[in-house]
């Protein structure tokens, strides 16, 4: 793994405030209908990404995850004006407007989404982990999904299957508490997730998800042994979601106490904390950050507004190769 | 009569029928301590305890398969999907299971089961999130489906999937569950399977259910100022449809349009239209027109979301197009 130092620390904390701020955009133009739908946001959950992306590969591992997924494409190398355009349905977004908030893929930059039905692509990110083994390639797939998605059947088959073959997966839960409005607790007869691997054999632990530097230790550790072909890690990553689960949530099932009290452990401020008790950057110097940020998110804010929506084929021509869709005309 | 949501006339029927028959339980997720994710379960926790009304894990291959057996050795479950697109991952169970045990045990078991939650699309979701199985289930034998339009048939409907010894496909819609309805007062029942004429008319029949069928009412209107007269019937029970009201609206009319939200190709729509055309050709004055979704995945973004569903427009072209006009 490259070597964490005091720029690592720097590119962390700029990262992860962009996605946090690109996020609260998003949340706010949501309250205005620019963005419709579904909206789950990441916002706590950002070390998990940021030490994840510090551990990869970025000229040939890959990434897929479930419906909260706007910060993992941009990690990926995505221009976020373009995630922003998919969430306002433009054409210049990343799916052309037609996948919306639950669904962005880059195939140029190896994410491959954007899931919205829960546990979906768990199978998915060992199958592409197949493939690569398949081809000699020895690149890697993290393939993430939410506490809920350990409750549902693929996970079980594929565990199976991907130790059997040993493929170069890392599964990893975001443990961020709860599945909408359920506890981890109330999901199941145990609560530590990372457990689950056990059954299997499959190498397995609990991981603290609120340090970016802690996410990249354990997952370098799972990535090179998924390198070295000796086949998949389950990390259970420990985080918390500040939000709701999307932006319809009343959030009855936990306290605001229990929130502010995860706040504390705001994995943006523990960077910062860390640059500075380090002397890695002065105030002025966080602040240009800060602004420069601001300044991105607006960016993608405008790119967004003025782009134009898409034209109505692309409904049509995205859904086969063959080309004389649709075979019958639609309207009268 | 009392004017209710939708989403409570989900809850009274669910509730007015756990009080009657202790074998009934609510499943699903987030139905018991977050009220329904919908809240059409709002304050069943409450009366009737964990027991009862129970929330499951995403596991919906396993809680549906666990609904079924237990409809096989007594209980008669209500099972609620979030929506009908997560029933995907638990279909096995309810068409290899559900609908087959009683032909396949020789009629020894039999299984009195509801899945219900809403169906279709719900604003700018998506591909995965957007989907209207109807047809899909209604092609099964061995499952009814029923999909109510408004409060008071989902109360009096859902009371009698309930109480149905066979299992039911009951589907509702997000955008429904707020629209309020007048409800009779006192308990009441709708019986499966039998159509209700929304709306009398004489030159044209729309044949429609679920949600959709607002477009159809909105289009009736607009007509109506033209001097054509709609005649709108509400399916409301897919199957076993109710083929007699179609014809007899049919053969009074003469022309049919059909407006389901799903994708075109053999859908109920298209059942429809066999039906009509094997039993009533002579009386047809026009081809029948379906109206349904484009041919693709649902889309996210307004502009093509719009394009995407059918609507009102859309009811009212078809409708000239059969009386030929313009
Ligand atoms: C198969 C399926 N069932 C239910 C849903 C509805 N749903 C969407 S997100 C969600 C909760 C998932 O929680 P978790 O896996 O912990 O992920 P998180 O939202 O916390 O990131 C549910 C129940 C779905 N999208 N897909
Ligand atoms: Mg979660």
């Amino acid at each position: 793994m490259k070597k964490i130092t005091k720029q690592t620390y720097l590119k962390w904390y700029e990262d992860m405030l962009f996605w946090r701020k690109f996020e609260d955009k998003l949340a706010q133009v949501y309250i205005n209908q620019k963005v419709r739908g579904f909206l789950h946001l990441y916002n706590g959950q950002e070390a998990v990404l940021a030490g994840s992306l510090h551990a990869m590969d970025l000229t040939k591992d890959k990434m897929i995850t479930a419906y909260r997924n706007h910060p993992q494409p941009i990690g990926m190398g995505v221009d976020p004006k373009r995630v922003m355009a998919e969430l306002y349905g433009k054409g210049t977004g990343t799916s052309q407007g037609l996948g919306g908030s639950m669904h962005i893929f880059s195939k140029e930059h190896r994410f491959y989404g954007g899931h919205g039905i829960v546990g979906g692509q768990i199978p998915l990110g060992a199958g592409l982990a197949f493939a690569d083994k398949y081809k000699g390639n020895d690149a890697v797939t993290l393939t993430f999904m939410g506490d809920g998605a350990t409750r549902q059947g693929s996970l079980h088959e594929t565990f199976n299957l991907a130790m059997l073959w040993k493929l170069p997966v890392v599964f990893c839960v975001e443990n961020n508490g709860y599945a909408m409005g359920t506890s981890v607790a109330r999901t199941a007869n145990h609560t530590e997730i990372w457990k689950l691997g056990l059954g299997y054999e499959m190498p397995c632990r609990p991981v603290d998800g609120m340090k970016p530097e802690v996410v990249a230790k354990e997952m370098d550790e799972a990535i090179t042994r998924a390198r070295k072909g000796e086949g998949p890690t389950f990390l259970e990553i420990r985080t918390y979601r500040y939000r709701g689960h999307s932006m319809s949530d009343a959030q009855h099932y936990r306290t605001k106490e229990e929130v502010a009290k995860m706040q504390e452990q705001d994995p943006i401020s523990y960077v910062l904390h860390n640059i500075y008790e380090n002397k890695w950057a002065t105030e002025k110097e966080i602040e240009a950050i800060d602004n420069k940020v601001k300044e991105m998110v607006s960016e993608c804010e405008k790119f967004a507004e003025d782009s134009p929506y898409p034209e109505k084929n692309v409904m049509y021509d995205t859904v086969y190769e063959q080309e004389d869709y649709p075979f019958l005309p639609h309207k009268l | 009569m009392k004017t209710i949501q939708f989403r409570e006339a989900v809850c009274e029927a669910m509730t007015e029928e756990m009080r009657r028959d202790e074998s009934i339980y609510l499943m699903g997720e987030e139905v018991a301590e977050y009220n329904g994710a919908y809240k059409a379960s709002k304050g069943m926790l409450d009366e009737f305890g964990a027991k009862r009304v129970i929330d499951t894990p995403i596991s919906e291959l396993g809680f549906a398969g666990i609904a079924v057996g237990s409809a096989m050795n007594g209980n008669r479950p209500i099972v609620e999907f979030m929506t009908f697109n997560f029933s995907l991952v638990g279909i096995d169970q309810i068409i290899n299971n559900a609908a087959k045990i009683r032909q396949m045990s020789g009629g020894q078991f039999n299984c009195p089961i509801v899945f219900r939650g809403p169906t279709a699309s719900a604003g700018q979701l998506a591909a995965t999130h957007s989907q209207a199985f109807e047809s899909w289930y209604a092609n099964c034998p061995g499952l009814k489906v029923v999909v109510p339009s408004n409060p008071a048939d989902a109360k009096g409907l859902l009371k009698s999937a309930i109480r149905d010894d066979d299992p039911v496909i009951f589907m509702e819609s997000e955008q429904m569950y707020g629209d309020k309805g007048e409800v009779p007062e006192g308990e009441y029942l709708i019986p499966l399977g039998v159509a209700e004429i929304k709306r009398e008319g004489k030159d044209v029949t729309i044949v429609s259910f679920g949600k959709i069928i607002k477009e159809a009412y909105a289009a009736a209107e607009t007509l109506a100022k033209e001097g054509i007269e709609c005649e709108i019937i509400d399916l409301r029970t897919v199957r076993p449809m109710d083929h007699k009201s179609i014809l007899n609206s049919v053969k009074k009319t003469n022309r049919l349009v059909i407006l389901e939200e799903a994708w075109p190709f053999g859908n109920v729509a298209t059942e429809i239209t066999y039906q009509v055309q094997s039993q009533a050709f002579d009386y047809l004055d026009a081809p029948i027109i379906k109206l349904n979704t484009a041919d693709t995945p649902a889309p996210y973004s307004p502009v093509l979301l719009e394009e995407w569903l059918p609507n009102q427009n859309d009811v009212v072209k078809a409708v000239k197009k059969v009386l030929y006009k313009e």
